[in-house]
């Protein structure tokens, strides 16, 4: 009867779930949209939103995951994104279109789904199994000892078969690749442990290791369920921050304006890049007027003067005013894949790390069966040839020594870090990151966006004269040009009002114009004002017939950049300045931060080569970048971190990415890594205490299924405290 | 010893229940948000007409 109730026990869940997974996962693509929800935290932001949306015309259901941040909503070709953010952001949400394409959570899903059913099956199926083992350690006898073992066998060899297919088909998959995994030992163990109770049984044997050999099933899957849980969460997050920027691009054409998605242009298309875009594709501006920010790919903060004839990047972004743009290369030809390129290389030069965990497995897995074959061989001579009695010991051999406490040390530290940074803002992308970064003895920063905020700030307005600063105030207020932004905030900070202008208008690409009381007013370019060009950042103003006034701008540092540059003096690790920059730029942010190494006007190219001749001396860098024209060296270093308002092929290149702006927390991941590192040690050193104090026992013969079952209990629950020590 | 024989079969058809049930929470999709699930109950949009 038990037998008719085991199986389709573990058969269902395989064959069952497959399907409905599928039917859900294409109900999710019917949902179309996914909205990014950084702000939702409650139960009311939940029923806001999801009323909200449902009240558009056209929305079939709104569906919000808080775990995520995420709403989807399944709607109606017609419904806009555009729409349903305006909605959103009218109640006080702001939201974010999503690239469905680029968030691949169904994958994600189906695979965490399928370890949680596999390590459920087998936390149920240990349940029983102790339940009926408790009655034999505690006394039971002959036919009801083997009845117990029978009724064991019968839940617990379809329970192997189904939960242990994640570690038999890697173990299988190493043994074919030729090498020894994790996987092997741990195989091998639920194998021979379960062939050998089934023969026990078969014998009306004492000893039968149904509990051990589920139990340590059940373990295993529980670190590989955390360690793949704190990589799909980080991965989904990144997957966000890359999906935030969809790609698309206006293209003109004799019928009108189309948008289109980027991959669709070709050279010679006509495209509209609107300001504040970015540029879709390499090209020459073929009408208007403007001012292009190319501190992205070169690391230079000037803007410069676009004008029919300039050439553009692609990547660069457009300030001022609109243009229009002939494409002279999209695609695989752009400069930004080029600079892919720069990355691919780089990625192939840097030397692979092997994590902590692989390194201890790989003494591990041949010690582990040297052991045991020593003691099947051992246990055969001494026994004069009693076979089962060396199968036997060897299999409590493999049970007591399968690296269940190992399996969990690194999933548990790692998901306990990783945690307790993403609650600080950093998202660690890549599993071997904290043990990398623990590493650490040189860091190498870039300098604009990175330890700067980016954003110019105006300097010396005291010394100005105030009644013009109103007329300033006036015509600031009216662009949306980042130093005019800038000036006009600046200016509201101290108390100024707007003075009243009349006529007030933009003249793309050099400034704002305005009259007042007869006379005209400027402010922008140099030239176009009519003052002397200043060999810094800088925006001109003047009322006609007087001379010029000049605001200067320098770039505020980001916060905590001072202090993360202090602390990692004070921890004695080396601090490294490269931008692209000019020198004078350069040397005074160096000076300010009291970073003695510097060096300017440097090319992507030679960033990356910097990086890897510090790594050719011997020094682990860091590298802290957020530039076209930092990935490449973000790939070079031994470990990377990118801030979150980078490019996204920098986000993508780096192996942790920060979420706010301030830097501090990369201090504290370098102290959290260390923590880690020594976390993982720990629980490596116990696990290796405990298999010192318990493989004498296994291989004097002296083990008993009560003795397993405590030792690898008891060794995976103190690993996993331990991890959860982190602070 | 006769009572093995209940509770056996009965040990068995509990441990299965609560895996039946674990399979039908996992199909349900009740292990994708439980951060949002938590919050939902404090809500009072479906205490009246339950949504189905």
């Amino acid at each position: 009867m038990s037998a008719v109730l085991s199986a389709p026990a573990s058969a269902c869940p395989a064959c069952v779930a497959a399907p409905a997974a599928e039917a859900l996962a294409a109900r999710g693509q019917e949902a179309g949209l996914v909205l990014s929800l950084p702000t939702a935290h409650c139960a009311a932001c939940i029923v806001d939103v999801e009323r909200t949306l449902a009240e558009v015309p056209g929305v079939h259901s709104a569906r919000v995951n808080l775990t995520l941040r995420r709403v989807s909503v399944a709607a109606d070709p017609s419904v806009r994104p555009a729409e349903l953010i305006e909605r959103l952001a009218g109640i006080g949400y702001p939201a974010h279109e999503l690239d469905p394409g680029l968030l691949s959570t169904t994958e994600t899903d189906r695979i965490s789904r399928e370890l949680l059913m596999r390590l459920g099956v087998a936390g149920f199926a240990m349940m029983n199994i102790m339940l009926l083992s408790v009655a034999v350690w505690s006394g039971a006898e002959d036919a009801t000892r083997d009845l117990f073992h029978w009724i064991s066998a019968m839940i617990a060899l379809p329970t192997l078969a189904f939960a242990g297919q994640p570690f038999f088909t890697s173990a299988w998959s190493s043994i074919r690749a030729g090498r020894l995994g994790m996987d092997v030992p741990i195989s091998l163990g639920l194998i021979l442990a379960s062939s050998i109770s089934l023969y026990e049984t078969m014998m009306h044997g004492h000893h039968a290791y149904f509990d051990a050999a589920v139990s340590l099933c059940f373990f295993l899957l529980a670190g590989r369920y955390l360690d793949y849980r704190s990589r799909a969460a980080a991965r989904s997050a990144a997957e966000e921050l890359a999906a935030l920027e969809v790609p698309r691009a206006i293209r003109v054409t004799p019928g009108g304006e189309e948008t289109v998605p980027v991959a669709a242009l070709a050279a010679g298309d006509l495209i509209l890049v609107r300001p504040g875009g970015r540029m879709p594709a390499d090209g020459v501006i073929v009408e208007g007027m403007s001012e292009i920010d190319r501190s992205l790919l070169t690391g230079e903060t000037v803007p410069v003067a676009g004008a029919p004839g300039t050439a553009v990047s692609a990547g660069e972004v457009n300030l001022t005013g609109p243009l229009t743009v002939r494409v002279t290369a999209a695609g695989r030809d752009s400069s930004l894949h080029r600079m892919a390129d720069l990355v691919a290389a780089a990625e192939s030069a840097r030397t692979r790390y092997t994590s902590l965990a692989d390194r201890v497995a790989r003494l591990y897995s041949p010690v582990v069966h040297l052991l045991a074959l020593a003691s099947f061989a051992g246990w055969m001579w001494a026994s004069g040839g009693d076979l089962r009695l060396a199968v036997n010991i060897a299999a409590a051999v493999l049970i007591i020594t399968c690296p269940c406490a190992l399996a969990l040390a690194v999933p548990a530290v790692v998901t306990s870090a990783s945690g307790r940074l993403f609650r600080m803002g950093l998202l660690v992308k890549d599993g071997t990151a904290l043990e990398r970064l623990a590493e650490v003895d040189t860091v190498v920063f870039d300098k604009t966006g990175t330890l700067t905020a980016g954003m110019p700030e105006p300097v010396g307005l005291d010394d100005m004269p105030r009644a013009d600063l109103g007329l300033v105030l006036a015509l600031a207020s009216a662009s949306a040009h980042p130093l005019a932004a800038a000036l006009a905030r600046a200016l509201r900070d101290r108390g100024l009002r707007p003075a009243a202008v009349e006529a007030i208008r933009e003249v793309p690409g050099h400034g704002i114009e305005a009259r007042a009381g007869g006379r005209t007013l400027r402010l922008g370019r140099a030239e176009w004002v009519g003052a002397a060009p200043a060999d810094r950042l800088a925006t001109h103003f003047a009322v006609e017939g007087r001379p010029a006034l000049t605001f200067l701008f320098a770039d505020r540092l980001r916060p905590g950049a001072a202090e993360l540059v202090a602390a990692l003096r004070r921890d004695g690790r080396r601090v490294i300045l490269m931008s692209g920059d000019g020198a004078a730029a350069v040397a005074a942010l160096a000076g300010a931060l009291g970073i003695a190494e510097w060096k300017a006007g440097m090319l992507p190219g030679d960033k990356a080569r910097e990086v890897q001749a510090l790594t050719g001396a011997g020094h682990r860098v860091l590298m802290v970048g957020d530039g076209l024209n930092d990935t490449a060296a973000l790939r070079a270093a031994h470990v990377s971190i990118s801030p979150g308002s980078a490019l996204d092929a920098a986000r993508v290149a780096s192996d942790i990415v920060l979420l706010g702006t301030d830097l501090g927390p990369v201090a504290d991941a370098l102290r959290i890594a260390g923590q880690a590192r020594t976390r993982i040690k720990e629980n490596f050193a116990l696990s290796l205490g405990y298999n010192l104090l318990a493989v004498p026992i296994a291989i004097l013969g002296l083990a008993t299924p009560l003795i397993a079952a405590l030792a690898m209990s008891s060794s995976s629950i103190i690993v996993s405290l331990n991890a959860l020590r982190l602070r | 010893m006769d009572s093995l024989v209940i509770l056996i079969p009965v040990s068995l058809i509990l441990g299965l229940t609560g895996l039946g049930f674990f399979v039908w929470t996992l199909r349900n999709r009740q292990y994708d948000d439980p951060k949002g699930d938590a919050e939902r109950i404090l809500s009072t949009e479906w205490d009246e007409r339950p949504k189905r």
